[in-house]
């Protein structure tokens, strides 16, 4: 199996996003135990990937991101407040400007969603 | 194969910037319901439906066809059909409802208007310029094209001389509550759901139902837009008993549509396990808050578990009008 790659692109990415804020995520679970479909990657161990800048391992989940219902469940229990439907969110733009080729508009405007929510 | 999800988001934003929704449906038919209800055109406050309810038939009828294509070989050809909608409206044509679905879902449309009516609350509505407020596009991160659309839809309403928006489902309503402000600099039309309007002014019931009804509260609008008490307070001061699931208010289950289009499978395992949940408070009807909810739920019931949205619970306490579109034929047809 290959080392995992950090790729500082990425890395920069989720740094300097508005929208991420994984970061006080205590890795508790709750998210995971809680979440309707049962989605034992998100948000935690997604997360930790965003934040380590390992962007091989978070495009294979791409159509973990894409399942995700945004439904809140999981940020309503979160004991971190971390907002977790933005973080996807964020990852969802990610992917739809890399890899899908959308007009996402990341970056190209502020929008501060997160701390409006 | 599953579905190719770029393809399917692609599709959606194509759609989107092209013809302005995310499943175009075209003036006429987004219109029809408020035929004959004399609503006036425009006003500083207008019902906004954004399209939703009336779209749901045409979405519910896409996802048929998706969930057919899903896990075979056709599925990788999807992408042609990204290729193909550009120039044609693909969705339209491949997306063809039943009259009864399109028909329950302009009645839901029009059991709001008539309660708002009831209630004395004065509005108009946009008719053609009553544009889709852009929440699928929202979820898939879209944010660009979705800015750009958002901005289509404050001119508009700017164009209207528009003040306050009365909205219908809790994805316009968070949409334009809660979404728009964070991307249009000085929006500031203030966005209120008809159940918090009708629980404002005070709604009397015209007459008493003495019935259980248990509760389906939508995400959106429990954890989001705070919209929890208003429709339990309409149910009970007509009568109903309301039956809480214990999956409730903040704490509610997802009907499983949000995902629909792209995990058509998932989407349904997540709707029937919710079902479960509310067949498990032992009640006999259920009531919903939303077009995708109702959907959703509906269909993974199968029919086991009668399911309506809470403008038909509302209608038959709150006005004398038929609250159902079976009932409304069953009406006109022994008036005839």
């Amino acid at each position: 199996m290959a080392a995992s790659q950090v790729d500082m692109e990425f890395a920069e990415a989720v740094t300097t996003s508005d929208e991420f804020n994984a970061w006080a995520c205590l890795n508790c679970g709750i998210c995971s135990a809680v979440c309707p479909l049962a989605i034992d990657l998100m948000p935690r161990k997604l997360f930790r990937y965003a934040i380590l800048g390992l962007k091989d391992e978070v495009l294979e989940e791409t159509d973990t991101i894409f399942q995700c219902l945004l439904c809140k469940l999981c940020e309503e229990n979160c004991t971190s407040n971390v907002h977790i439907v933005e973080n996807v969110r964020f990852l969802r733009s990610y992917i739809g400007d890399e890899v899908f080729g959308l007009d996402t508009g990341r970056g190209r405007e502020e929008h501060h969603a997160a701390a409006h929510r | 194969m599953p579905l190719p999800t770029g393809d399917i988001v692609g599709l959606m934003v194509d759609n989107l910037e092209k013809r302005g929704s995310v499943f175009p449906l075209s003036a006429k038919k987004a219109t029809r319901w408020a035929d004959g209800l004399d609503i006036p055109h425009g006003g500083e406050t207008v019902l906004y439906t954004g399209a939703m309810y009336q779209l749901l038939p045409y979405i519910i009828a896409m996802v048929k066809l998706l969930a057919r294509v899903e896990d075979t070989f056709l599925a990788n050809w999807v992408f042609m059909g990204r290729f193909a909608n550009r120039f044609v409206n693909l969705s339209a044509i491949g997306a063809r409802p039943s009259r009864a679905e399109i028909e329950r879902y302009n009645q839901i449309l029009r059991n709001i208007a008539r309660l708002l009516q009831q209630a004395g609350v004065e509005f108009g509505y946009l008719y053609e310029d009553d544009l889709y407020a852009g929440a699928l596009a929202y979820d898939m991160g879209v944010d660009g094209t979705l800015r750009t659309h958002a901005k289509r839809v404050d001119a508009t309403l700017r164009k209207h001389g528009v003040r306050k928006v009365i909205t219908l489902d809790p994805h316009t309503t968070n949409m334009l509550r809660s979404v728009y402000p964070t991307m249009i600099d000085g929006f500031d039309v203030e966005v209120k759901s008809y159940l918090e309007v009708l629980a404002e002014a005070g709604a009397e019931p015209l007459q008493r139902i003495d019935e259980d009804v248990v509760i389906h509260d939508s995400c959106l609008y429990a954890r989001s837009e705070g919209v929890i008490d208003e429709p339990r307070r309409l149910l009970e001061r007509a009568g109903y008993t309301i039956n809480e699931p214990r999956e409730s208010r903040n704490l509610t289950y997802c009907c499983g549509g949000p995902i629909e289009a792209l995990f058509p499978s998932k989407s349904h395992d997540v709707a029937v396990e919710r079902v479960k949940q509310l067949r498990g408070t032992g009640g006999s009807q259920v009531t919903t808050m939303c077009p995708m909810c109702l959907a959703s739920l509906a269909k993974a019931a199968d029919g086991t578990l009668p399911m309506e949205d809470i403008s038909v619970f509302l209608t038959r306490a709150y006005t004398l009008d038929a609250p159902d579109a079976s009932t409304e034929k069953k009406r006109s047809i022994s008036e005839h």
